[in-house]
């Protein structure tokens, strides 16, 4: 099972730009490496990473194989209400995790 | 041996030699058209956006990089997305970040693969329809495997 790693302030003024901080286990193995028998190891890679912050999207990764094994995004936005951060990895064979995490901001 | 088995024949051993998907690169041709698709005719000017990459990589596998966008990060004026794109990996995209007026600061930064030493793209898409580019040189001495384990 995939585990994240999520750093998010636990609390904020309101108005505040903070950053946010995603981590998640997974091999992001290309579809471009062959064992040493020669056979193509199949792709396995995540595609997309979404943050939503209340319902509502605030940041968006499309994700190709260039991206290093357990994919790391920082980003930022603005703490406008107390409520839920969802984080959402989507990728090859079926993979879904999600995460969420409380914030609150006075 | 018919000509078609023939043919057949040859490519299993071109690709058995590895000039199939794990030797083949992008080429900065490949960018510069991976860009066009994505700006339609639009011009790309220089400018605005900064990429943070170390200039000596010693492992390939896992490369920081930070993207800084010039843009106040209005409602009316803000970054709507950044593509990143390599000249010399396998595939020419590495990743698309949608970012908007939300995120207040437009900076992101992730960990990425390179397979050779290269010039690492950062395109730009404003909310005006404008387009920005940066770019940043990296020597890498351990590359980002691309062939056997």
């Amino acid at each position: 099972m995939a585990s994240a790693l999520i750093n998010v302030p636990s609390s904020a003024r309101r108005g505040e730009i903070i950053q946010i901080k995603a981590l998640i286990s997974h091999v992001m193995e290309t579809g471009y490496r062959r064992t040493s028998l020669g056979a193509v190891i199949a792709r396995d890679i995540l595609r997309l990473f979404v943050c939503s912050y209340n319902g509502q999207e605030v940041f968006r990764a499309q994700i190709h194989p260039a991206i290093a094994a357990n994919p790391y995004f920082a980003f930022n936005t603005i703490a406008t209400e107390s409520g839920t951060l969802v984080f959402t990895w989507t990728g090859d064979n079926g993979f879904s995790a999600t995460e969420s995490v409380a914030i609150k901001v006075e | 041996m018919k000509r078609r088995d023939f043919l057949i024949a040859g490519g299993a051993i071109g690709a058995a030699l590895g000039l199939g998907a794990g030797a083949a690169r992008a080429t900065p041709a490949e960018v510069k058209e991976a860009i066009l698709q994505l700006t339609g005719a639009a011009p790309v000017k220089t400018g605005r956006v900064t990429l943070d990459l170390p200039p000596l990589v010693e492992n390939g596998n896992s490369v920081p990089l930070t993207i800084r966008v010039d843009s106040p990060m209005t409602v009316a004026d803000h970054v709507k997305a950044v593509h990143v794109f390599v000249e010399k990996n396998p595939q020419p995209y590495v990743a698309s970040f949608h970012l908007g007026p939300r995120a207040g600061r437009a900076s992101v930064s992730t960990r990425i693969r390179l397979a050779d030493s290269q010039t690492v793209v950062a395109v730009c898409e404003m909310s005006d329809g404008s387009f920005w580019s940066g770019s940043a040189d990296s020597v890498v001495t351990l590359a980002a495997c691309t062939e056997s384990d």
